[in-house]
């Protein structure tokens, strides 16, 4: 079923070095993360070594080379937020949730990530948990939306 | 009898959203139905207003009344309230932070009457997901006017006449770039919009987008036609779905009505635009970085000697690359003339600048400011002042690549050239306000931490370099600070200044620098007092 998907996703692409990151995108919004399994047959599609691959992966934030938990939680630590209490909140998370920044629990329930700026910087401190933005964040929120 | 016509336009901004805006949105539209009043009121949605903090807002016209903190609840009031003739709703009134006062309309309101919206006029009343609405407010008019009355020559001959200087953040004169991408010679060029937006603290590029997508398009365009270009691309950052999104709409509208594709307006001109999504990486704003991305590699800085991207840029070909908010400003330049924008703004520093006003300030939000007001105009009289009766501190301009400027600077007036020349700089229009309670050596710590995360590594002034200052920093803000640690810094800045590739590295130690200049007591008191006088620094005294 995954190389079936992944035929798919490849065959409106042809194979040009400049599609190297729209691919990865693609694949990511649909596997959840970069398989290496996947990455090989990348490689192969475009015709560059697998490090190459693996290098532009390697390189940017938005890649994940492990899958994500089922609740994704970001916390924006851009200067706004910061200046607004983040890191307490980050303190706060990290404790409601058992893990810490950059982990994914055992049970692939959640994953706790922190990002340089949501662009919400109005609102700050910000959150988002998968899609969702929540803004002026307080200690009261983390125990509304995260109860443990 | 003709019945009254109003506009209830309802923010949907990525805040607003983040808010309810959607349920606000579609609650009022069910309401206006049950009333069968939909023929006489239209409920409109609109991009960022840019008082998200003060969101969802709903703005009432033609009475220009402003509601704040809407709540899908609210709905049955507002729409029962709108006619025969409206009767404002108290409750949702904008208040004052400071001094309590409700304002109902929001001409009235200082946050916005005190701003010159130019670029961001239409954000907030217009659909940007329907171009009809561009159009009507003389949308691709100038784009008309360039096709139909310009040469190139003409038009590169009007943007530099008007003083417009990049907006991402460097203030490069656009006239001479699209000049110079204009004369480099072949047949195959490039027109690239940086909508990276990688600066912590800013959001007006995302708000430009949201609330008037075709703005930006337009712009793409006529530089497309004036250095004969033939393809377009957004590089917008992945962290902006809703931004994506509205591109991705604006551009199938603006093909269906053929201002993009072959022959636009029946002329001899060919140009379309693509989407690249960037992937996270705040070097890639940096234009090498930004062209390397695009062509599916690392985001690295390519060293000098190095050609200028106006002459090889995207597959080596010329390529013309400016800010979101340089292009928004293009049909306005077109439509009212050089001289227009020129007349606005300071001798070096034309037009209006858009700053993200945002940290420890009564309205928290986007203004659209002439170029060469005051600090303290902005701080004071736009954004109310700092709440909860706190004094003013700093506030900090232009990024990671910024500096933090005092109380004492509060009357300079803001430009590219009068920022750089207190040590900071404009960079894309960040501006979070510091109070008493925050440490500036926490703030200089915060910005190391994002400059060398986010550095590239090629080179070793910066990835070393930010590494040491960083370590330093947290030391410092943990009591573990040592007598020689600020010379340390300053050696290690210089050295960084001068020995990095590009920008980011180059600008990495300007928080450090401004901090230390204008802040240095707080330095010397959590080396030699381990005491930190915000009281926001964790420190562990020895037991004596």
């Amino acid at each position: 079923m995954e190389e079936a998907l992944l035929g798919d996703i490849l065959s409106s692409y042809q194979g040009k070095k400049e599609e190297l990151i729209p691919i990865l995108q693609e694949i990511q919004e649909n596997f959840g993360y970069l398989p290496e399994k996947v990455m090989l047959s990348i490689a192969r599609f475009i015709g560059i070594p697998e490090s190459e691959v693996y290098s532009v992966a390697s390189f940017y934030a938005q890649f994940r080379l492990l899958p994500l938990g089922r609740k994704r939680i970001t916390i924006c630590r851009g200067t706004a937020c910061h200046i607004r209490g983040a890191p307490q909140i980050l303190n706060k998370i990290e404790k409601a949730i058992g893990i810490k920044e950059g982990e994914t629990s055992s049970d692939l329930e959640y994953t706790l990530e922190t990002v340089a700026c949501i662009g919400c910087c109005a609102l700050a401190p910000c959150i988002k948990i998968n899609t969702g933005i929540h803004g002026e964040m307080t200690q009261k929120k983390v125990k509304e939306l995260l109860p443990r | 009898m003709s019945e009254r016509q109003c506009t209830v336009l309802v923010c949907q901004g990525t805040g607003c959203v983040s808010g309810g805006a959607e349920q606000v949105c579609s609650l009022l539209k069910k309401e206006a139905e049950a009333l069968n009043s939909l023929a006489t009121i239209e409920i409109k949605h609109t991009g960022c207003h840019g008082f998200c903090q003060q969101g969802p807002l709903v703005v009432i016209e033609p009475e220009g009344i402003l509601y704040t903190k809407v709540q899908p609840d609210d709905a049955p009031d507002i729409v029962r309230f709108l006619l025969p003739e409206v009767k404002p709703l108290k409750r949702l009134f904008y208040h004052n932070p400071v001094t309590g006062n409700p304002i109902s309309r929001y001409h009235d309101i200082p946050f916005y009457n005190k701003q010159e919206r130019a670029v961001l006029k239409h954000c907030g009343n217009i659909d940007p997901e329907d171009i009809n609405n561009y159009i009507a407010v003389g949308g691709y008019q100038s784009l008309n006017k360039v096709l139909s009355e310009m040469t190139r020559e003409q038009v590169i001959a009007e943007v530099k006449n008007s003083g417009l200087r990049g907006l991402g953040g460097a203030g490069f004169p656009t006239g001479r770039k699209w000049e110079a991408c204009r004369k480099a010679s072949g047949n195959e060029k490039y027109v690239i919009c940086n909508a990276d937006e990688g600066d912590p603290g800013a959001f007006q590029d995302r708000s430009v987008i949201e609330g008037n997508p075709h703005s930006i398009l337009e712009g793409m365009i006529i530089a497309g036609y004036a250095i004969g270009a033939q393809l377009g691309i957004i590089y917008v950052r992945a962290e902006y779905p809703l931004a994506v999104k509205r591109l991705k709409i604006a551009l199938s509208e603006a093909r269906d009505k053929g201002y993009l594709g072959k022959n636009i307006f029946g002329k001899d001109f060919n140009f379309d635009i693509h989407i690249f999504q960037g992937a996270g990486a705040f070097v890639c704003g940096e234009s090498t970085a930004l062209v390397l991305s695009i062509e599916g590699n690392r985001g690295m800085p390519k060293p000098l000697p190095r050609s200028r991207t106006a002459e090889s840029g995207l597959w080596n070909k010329p390529t013309l690359l400016n800010n979101v908010k340089t292009f928004a400003n293009v049909p306005l330049i077109i439509a009212r003339g050089s001289e227009w924008f020129a007349n606005r703004g300071t001798e070096k520093s034309k037009g209006t600048a858009i700053f993200s006003l945002t940290g420890k300030v009564a309205n928290n939000g986007l203004i659209e400011v002439p170029m060469g007001i005051t600090l303290r105009q902005i701080i004071y009289d736009i954004g109310g002042g700092i709440p909860d009766g706190k004094a003013f501190k700093a506030v900090q301009t232009g990024g990671p690549s910024g500096g933090c400027l005092p109380a004492e600077l509060l009357d300079m007036t803001v430009d590219f050239d009068s920022l750089i020349e207190a040590g900071s700089m404009m960079g894309s229009g960040g501006m979070v306000v510091m109070d008493e309670d925050t440490c500036m050596v926490d703030v200089a710590r915060y910005f190391l931490d994002f400059t060398q995360r986010e550095s590239c590594g090629q080179c070793v002034p910066c990835r070393l370099g930010t590494r040491q200052m960083f370590e330093i920093l947290n030391d410092i803000t943990r009591g573990e600070g040592r007598a020689e640690d600020i010379e340390l810094l300053l050696e290690l800045s210089e050295a960084i200044k001068h020995g990095s590739i590009c920008g980011l590295g180059q600008t990495a130690p300007n928080p450090v620098l401004t901090t230390l200049r204008y802040f240095r007591n707080e330095y010397e008191a959590h080396i030699h007092e381990k005491r930190c006088p915000s009281g926001v620094c964790m420190i562990q005294k020895e037991s004596s």
